[in-house]
């Protein structure tokens, strides 16, 4: 029988949570790597059992870590983060020049063909990429050197690179997005990249707030059989892209708010898209102590409130961008971390939920594998 | 040889309990220790000072004879109770919660 494997990724280690294609009954098993910042783990899918995770620490640095068997045994494998070239300067939080500084690793993006080829997002906000599976890694440079980078700047969270997707009808492509620099797309594999941020408007953020670069995306989505539309949670707005990031048109629409971190798509139906609605960019919790996801089935503009099995009062944790996901079951199942420690699980496309973990550390990603 | 307490987090990674040891090659210094350190376990290459500058990662610490040697430059002597095996040379994570 076909299931599910979650790979999730908290402040205190890495759990694995699996369940049959039910998806009711789910065990967890971890921590692994117990006391480190697990930033993200995911899953090669050209080999489900090929396994990465970005393990941090703020007093011991980097780590990878590699996994051949679904996750039961691990190996380390090669922390060195190197930027290519001179550093640079971008922007500080008050506006002045900075330099270049790795910090972590955000996202893991393993390629669509190859096991041993996974781009890595890291802070400050640059692209590596190994093809050797993990032992090195090298900055694709083109993104740090844009002409536009010393004008990026932090956001909250860190001048991160935190979404890295790849077209599934064209792998030479890719999008990325930033905090707070944007979003770009590469049409040769990582080498150059172009900002797509025309139509995002980010009022009482940026001087200019229609300006080339800056705006502080949050997270990006795509389905893989429209891989033109682009699907944006910003800072405020949720943004929709028919042009491959050309341009964007708001489709934050009946929201109660729309400010946010998360966004993802049905596995089946690239007009069905989810979001969790935060009140605001200070309160990082549910309006009115409510824990909703948003669907639309309209690509947008259009949204209803999922609330069976979410908790309706007293509930203020926040969902942060790496932290939801979708398997590729019939029916579509979603799930999602808080920095409360649940994960919740949603069998029937979000129309009803149940958790799936109750006391997990913060949760700071959640992958979805479906297992055949 | 040298004696060496590592952190738990950094026994963990290198795979090891307790307390190791390793060769210094001539007079050993705080430099040479680390070296030693990253070459028998390369897992710990990053996690104890920059991979290309060698500076020390702000929340490491470098312990001995109940001194902190943190700051000292990385071609000092050890104390010699640590070069003849007497005391250990601690590697620390700073104090801090979270």
């Amino acid at each position: 029988m076909s299931g599910v494997r979650l790979l999730v990724g908290t402040r205190k280690g890495a759990f694995i949570l699996t369940a049959d294609g039910k998806r009711q009954q789910w065990d967890i098993a971890g921590p692994h790597f117990g006391g480190w910042e697990i930033y993200h783990l995911k899953g090669s899918p050209a080999d489900p059992n090929r396994l990465y995770a970005s393990q941090t620490s703020g007093w011991f640095g980097q780590i990878l870590q590699r996994s051949n068997d679904a996750g039961k045994t691990w190996e380390t494998v090669g922390n060195k983060f190197v930027y290519d070239g001179p550093t640079g300067q971008h922007l500080w939080y008050d506006g002045t020049p900075h330099p270049w500084e790795f910090k972590r690793v955000w996202h893991l993006e393993p390629s669509l063909k190859d096991p041993d080829t996974v781009y890595a997002g890291v802070e400050d906000a640059a692209m590596f990429r190994t093809t050797d599976g993990g032992q090195n890694w090298q900055e694709l440079t083109g993104l740090r050197t844009h002409q536009s980078a010393g004008k990026w700047q932090p956001g909250a969270g860190g001048l991160c690179l935190h979404t890295i997707l790849i077209d599934p009808s064209n792998p030479k492509r890719l999008f990325i997005a930033i905090s707070a620099a944007g979003a770009f797309r590469s049409e040769d594999e990582g080498q150059s990249w172009r900002p797509i941020n025309k139509g995002l408007k980010s009022n009482n953020e940026i001087p200019d707030p229609n300006a080339e670069v800056g705006h502080c995306v949050h997270r990006l989505a795509m389905h893989r059989s429209k891989p033109g539309v682009l699907f944006m949670q910003k800072h405020w707005d949720v943004m929709r892209s028919d042009d491959a990031g050309d341009s964007w048109r708001e489709v934050s629409g009946n929201l109660p708010t729309d400010f946010g971190f998360v966004i993802d798509v049905h596995a089946h139906d690239p007009e069905t898209i989810y979001v969790v609605p935060i009140k605001s960019d200070s309160e990082h919790y549910p309006p009115d102590g409510q824990l909703r996801v948003y669907r639309s089935r309209t690509g947008g503009e259009q949204w209803e409130a999922l609330t069976n099995g979410l908790p309706q009062r007293d509930c203020y944790v926040n969902v942060l961008r790496d932290a939801m996901s979708v398997d590729a079951l019939d029916k579509c199942g979603v799930y999602f971390g808080t920095t409360g420690g649940q994960v919740y699980a949603s069998a029937d496309g979000g129309d009803t939920w149940t958790a799936a973990a109750l006391n997990l550390p913060p949760v700071l990603s959640v992958e979805a594998q479906t297992l055949p | 040889m040298i004696r060496v307490i590592l952190p738990q987090h950094l026994r963990t990674l290198a795979r090891v309990d307790g307390e190791v040891t390793v060769d210094v090659p001539g007079p050993p210094t705080l430099g040479g220790v680390l070296t030693a350190l990253e070459s028998t376990y390369p897992v710990l290459q990053g996690t104890m000072r920059d991979h290309v500058t060698l500076k020390r990662r702000p929340f490491v610490r470098f312990y001995a004879c109940e001194q902190d040697l943190s700051h000292d430059p990385p071609d000092n002597p050890l104390p010699e109770p640590v070069a003849s095996g007497a005391e250990p040379f601690l590697v620390v994570g700073a104090m801090a919660g979270g």
